[in-house]
């Protein structure tokens, strides 16, 4: 379970920006490609210096340490990153129920890194993250670039973990489709201090 | 034996060896002419200079001017170290840490040679000091450099990778625990090699010129495998040293990545 509280956010040039996110609830958030979408889920999860305040329920980011409270609220970037040779080395414990969940069995854990696919670079990239059991979901473009099929089993596998665990999500995507298919209420940033609501 | 003494004709001699180098690299158009006749002269002029300072050292043989001496030396080792760096730590902290990282080993390292293995009385004896000191720092230096070079580079270019573990829930150690061993590993490889390769492949250039000085071959030989050691034990301490301030500074107490405290400096 978690609620995504922002107040006052100041990062870079940007902000201050101030919303709720309720715990279970899929919001979006879109705008010119370079507006600083990224650097605003990034200061969420405290990877850039910000002002202003974060919470997960009522836990504010500064009073738990900093990699406690990256697993708390998850991330999944556009492109995801590995940098052992084989799968399973990335995972302490391999979550073997929702590797099956997302259509891999376990002989995936042998697989090398640099065979991977995309689509299955992105599943893969989802599963781990989500060993972490994180509180909030901050998703930065996570179907981009996959193609349909691949971005359907990436938009299921979120669903569902959003409705079990009723966690808060953060999408962010340019497709208006998409945002309309998932999010209750999407925010739009239109300028480095400004962000609007449109609820579809 | 009677050391046999070398005349200015004689380094001429051997200097139009390196001319000859300069012109061949002129005519594979290698643009390599400038920096081979600057390296050059820098040698000549530097180890005149050194000559003469050293008479005028161990003549005195007083600490505070061996003192002043040392800090020189320590002092232009860091300038070279922060020299040879790519990207380096914006501020003093460029200079800083590869600096103090070669004062804690080499100096530690020296001072524990010479009160207790060499044990001369002063135990800070020029001639024993001086030379022991420089070729600590000599070889501490490019460990150091190397190390903290590789560091910088490869967290430059791994950052994605680097976030993405601080993201996952990493924390600024295990995030950047792979580059740092093979930074450390960089930097110990040159001394290393040297050690396998002592004797058989080459004759260590110090023990050369206590040979070449009428030592003879058996107690050179305990001297050389003693700086060996010294020299290993130095660079490995102040390479683990540079490392991990470097790493240290490259993330703030958030555990965030701070590539906004290197600078790009363009040089390699």
């Amino acid at each position: 379970m978690g609620r995504l509280v922002v107040r006052e956010l100041c990062f870079h040039k940007h902000g201050p920006f101030s919303f709720t996110i309720e715990a279970g609830e899929c919001a979006g958030l879109t705008g010119p490609s370079g507006i600083g979408k990224t650097l605003m889920l990034r200061a969420i999860i405290d990877l850039d210096p910000h002002r202003g305040q974060v919470f997960v329920n009522d836990i504010e980011c500064n009073s738990v340490q900093a990699p406690e409270w990256r697993k708390m609220v998850g991330m999944l970037q556009a492109e995801t990153q590995w940098w052992h040779d084989t799968v399973g080395e990335h995972l302490d414990e391999p979550p073997r129920e929702l590797l099956h969940r997302v259509g891999f069995d376990e002989d995936v854990l042998k697989w090398e890194v640099r065979r991977l696919s995309t689509g299955e670079k992105q599943r893969l990239g989802l599963v781990r993250l989500l060993a972490n059991s994180p509180q909030v979901l901050l998703l930065d473009e996570p179907t981009a670039s996959l193609d349909m099929n691949n971005a359907g089993k990436v938009e299921e596998i979120i669903r569902e973990y959003r409705q079990k665990k009723h966690v808060a999500v953060l999408w962010v995507a340019h497709d208006f489709d998409q945002l309309k298919r998932l999010c209750s209420r999407y925010f739009v940033m239109e300028t480095e201090k400004t962000m609007k609501e449109v609820i579809p | 034996m009677k050391m046999v003494l070398l005349s200015y004709t004689d380094l001429m001699l051997a200097a139009t060896l390196v001319i000859a180098l300069a012109l061949l690299s002129v005519r594979m158009k290698l643009s390599l002419w400038k920096q081979i006749i600057v390296a050059a002269s820098r040698t000549t002029i530097q180890l005149l200079l050194i000559g003469l300072v050293l008479k005028a050292v161990f003549a005195s043989a007083r600490f505070p001017w061996i003192a002043v001496m040392a800090f020189f030396m320590l002092l232009a080792a860091g300038r070279e170290v922060t020299a040879r760096q790519k990207r380096r730590l914006t501020g003093l902290w460029g200079f800083g840490v590869g600096t103090g990282s070669m004062f804690i080993s080499s100096f530690t390292v020296t001072i524990f040679a010479l009160v207790a293995i060499v044990g001369n009385r002063p135990w800070y004896a020029p001639q024993y000091a001086i030379p022991l000191l420089g070729m600590l720092l000599g070889n501490t230096m490019n460990g150091v450099a190397l190390g903290i070079n590789y560091l910088t580079q490869a967290a430059w270019e791994q950052r994605r990778i680097i976030e993405e573990r601080l993201i996952l829930g990493q924390d600024r150690n295990q995030a950047i625990m792979d580059i740092k061993r093979e930074s450390v590993r960089t930097g110990l490889i040159p001394i290393i090699n040297a050690m396998a390769a002592a004797g058989i492949i080459s004759l260590p250039g110090m023990m050369t010129g206590q040979i070449l000085a009428g030592s003879p071959p058996v107690e050179a030989v305990k001297y050389q495998i003693l700086i060996m050691f010294l020299i290993a034990a130095g660079t490995g301490f102040g390479t683990l040293a540079a490392v991990w301030f470097t790493s240290h500074r490259l993330f703030d107490s958030r555990h965030r990545l701070r590539l906004d405290r290197l600078s790009d400096t363009g040089t390699s």
